[in-house]
């Protein structure tokens, strides 16, 4: 189990070696960069959620009681964090 | 509802409502094809012929649907996405001599020497059709596959089977639909707004989907449908909140709890539910109560849809489904006592049934299909692979992934931290020839791989 203070850390790097694989150029991470503006497209988004899920063994957007679609990376990794703490 | 043709529908359209079709190029009151044509008045010349559609404008698309049922003898309808390679074979097996397109002549894949009629999005006026209508056999394409797509018989009392009189058609409701109307879920939302005299806003391949759900807002759309795909994508983009929609459906995929609960957390007051219908099985259920699944006691229900499992998969009979398929006389949709075999898995559990995925493997990533045989193939290409396994693994952006399970030809190859190299090299050898859904999102090295009694290799379900 990964602690919650490097989730983001990890989905971080995770995102730049998604975009790497497929020559990607992204903008600069911030929070409140649009998911599906941020050069991730919903196939690359899908991945990331399919890799994060081995890595930290956490699937926010299954396993959670009220679930939501994020609409920024800050949301996402939000949706990372919360789940992580329970 | 009984039409004998589309044009029928035409008919009913007062001057104040009606159905208007709102596209993102332009916008037509159908009424106006009373006394018009979008075919430069050519549509009696195209009585009795075999006709392909082929547009790149969906509003155009729609136009020609109703001044060419009940006219043409067959009319064949192509999706956007449906590559040029494929439609010398499509008008060759569907018999076409006429292709009614908005291309320019000699423009790649417009049928080559087979005649030309011109369609376009503004009508010009011309005598009413004299013609009493003939049944028009329509042929719509399933989903583009590896190989080319099949062509499936409908007509016009099947398409509309499922379309209820005074269900869905009141007087405030504006139909909007993120399937492209020349596939079966869109095309049963254009016939719906259609028959029901009721607004549409036509999705069009070249706007962004945020273009898309603006436009869908500014035109105040009430019934909105798409797949859990387009819902998902759609709820990720913040332009969502421009859209108000009190009736939501959702088909074409497995419906997971988890896009139902987050549409009804977005949009609490709205109806929500998912429908089960195919081209190939027409409309059978709508789910309502906001769970995944379906209950079991539609099973032997006796009335318009009538359902059966057998042999893991689930079998349909009903006026809706297709006639059967063209130019494909070895493949047979219906069984003796009439089921279509949808190929879809179910399992029961409890007092609910819920779709494990296609027998077949096909695996649907966001709506783009992938035949687990295509991938293994390239797999089993690479020099360390003695053979592979391609399965679908569940997500919940865009529903499945692919994912491979790989047997190597020596097992040492990928020891001593060399795993990571070789699932690099085999990830780009897959690259270089697949398009990216069809690329595995992962691969897992196994010792064997389970093969089933026949000595066939099983895939597991979901």
């Amino acid at each position: 189990m990964i602690p919650v203070s490097s989730i983001r850390t990890t989905i971080l790097a995770e995102i730049q070696q998604i975009a790497e694989g497929e020559q990607k150029a992204l903008p600069e991470l911030t929070d409140d960069l649009l998911l599906l503006q941020s050069g991730l497209d919903s196939l690359m988004l899908a991945i990331l959620v399919a890799r994060l899920e081995q890595k930290l063994d956490l699937d926010p957007f299954t396993d959670s009681a009220d679930t939501f679609y994020p609409m920024t990376l800050g949301d996402f990794i939000k949706a990372y964090e919360r789940a992580g703490e329970i | 509802m009984r039409i004998r043709s589309l044009r029928d529908c035409l008919g009913n359209a007062s001057c104040s409502a009606g159905c208007h079709l709102r596209g993102a190029r332009g916008s037509v009151w159908l009424g106006e094809l009373l006394g018009a044509t979008c075919l430069g008045g050519r549509g009696a010349q195209l009585a009795g012929r075999s006709i392909l559609l082929r547009t790149h404008n969906p509003l155009t698309a729609a136009l020609a649907m109703v001044e060419l049922d009940g006219v043409a003898q067959r009319l064949v309808i192509c999706p956007p996405d449906v590559a040029s390679q494929h439609v010398p074979s499509i008008i060759a097996k569907a018999g076409v001599d006429v292709l009614v397109s908005d291309g320019e002549r000699g423009e790649k894949g417009a049928g080559g020497l087979t005649p030309r009629v011109h369609a376009g999005a503004s009508l010009s006026p011309c005598g009413p059709a004299a013609l009493s209508p003939v049944a028009t056999q329509w042929v719509l394409l399933t989903s583009g596959t590896t190989g080319e797509p099949k062509m499936l018989l409908h007509d016009l009392a099947g398409l509309t089977g499922a379309i209820k009189p005074g269900q869905l058609d009141g007087p405030d409701v504006v139909w909007g639909t993120f399937y492209d109307i020349r596939r079966y879920g869109g095309l049963q939302i254009f016939l719906r707004a259609l028959l029901g005299n009721r607004p549409l806003v036509l999705p069009d391949p070249a706007e962004s989907p945020t273009d898309h759900l603006v436009r869908l807002g500014a035109h105040g759309v009430t019934h909105l449908t798409g797949t859990p795909s387009h819902w998902r994508r759609a709820l990720m983009n913040p332009a969502v909140r421009a859209i108000a929609p009190r009736y939501i459906r959702l088909s074409g995929e497995i419906a997971d709890q988890a896009i139902l609960d987050a549409l009804r957390s977005v949009f609490p007051a709205a109806a929500i539910g998912h429908a089960y219908a195919s081209t190939e099985g027409g409309v059978s259920f709508e789910v309502t109560d906001g769970r995944e699944g379906f209950p079991a006691d539609l099973f032997g229900r006796k009335g318009e849809v009538e359902m059966k499992v057998e042999n893991g998969s689930l079998r349909i009979r009903s006026s809706r489904t297709a006639r059967g398929y063209l130019g494909e006389p070895e493949s047979v949709l219906a069984d003796n006592d009439g089921f279509v075999d949808t190929a879809d898995i179910v399992q029961q559990r409890g007092d609910r049934y819920y779709f494990l995925g296609r027998r077949s493997g096909i695996i649907n990533v966001g709506g783009l299909k992938v035949h687990p045989e295509e991938v293994e193939a390239r797999i089993n290409g690479h020099p360390a692979v003695l053979m592979s396994c391609v399965r679908s693994q569940r997500n919940p952006i865009t529903g499945a992934l692919v994912v491979a399970d790989i047997v190597l030809k020596e097992r040492e190859s990928c020891g001593n931290g060399k795993g990571r190299e070789l699932e690099q090299e085999i990830l780009s050898h897959c690259r270089k020839a697949l398009p990216r859904h069809k690329v595995p999102a992962a691969l897992r090295f196994v010792k064997a791989l389970g093969l089933t009694e026949t000595g066939k290799m099983g895939r597991p379900h979901a």
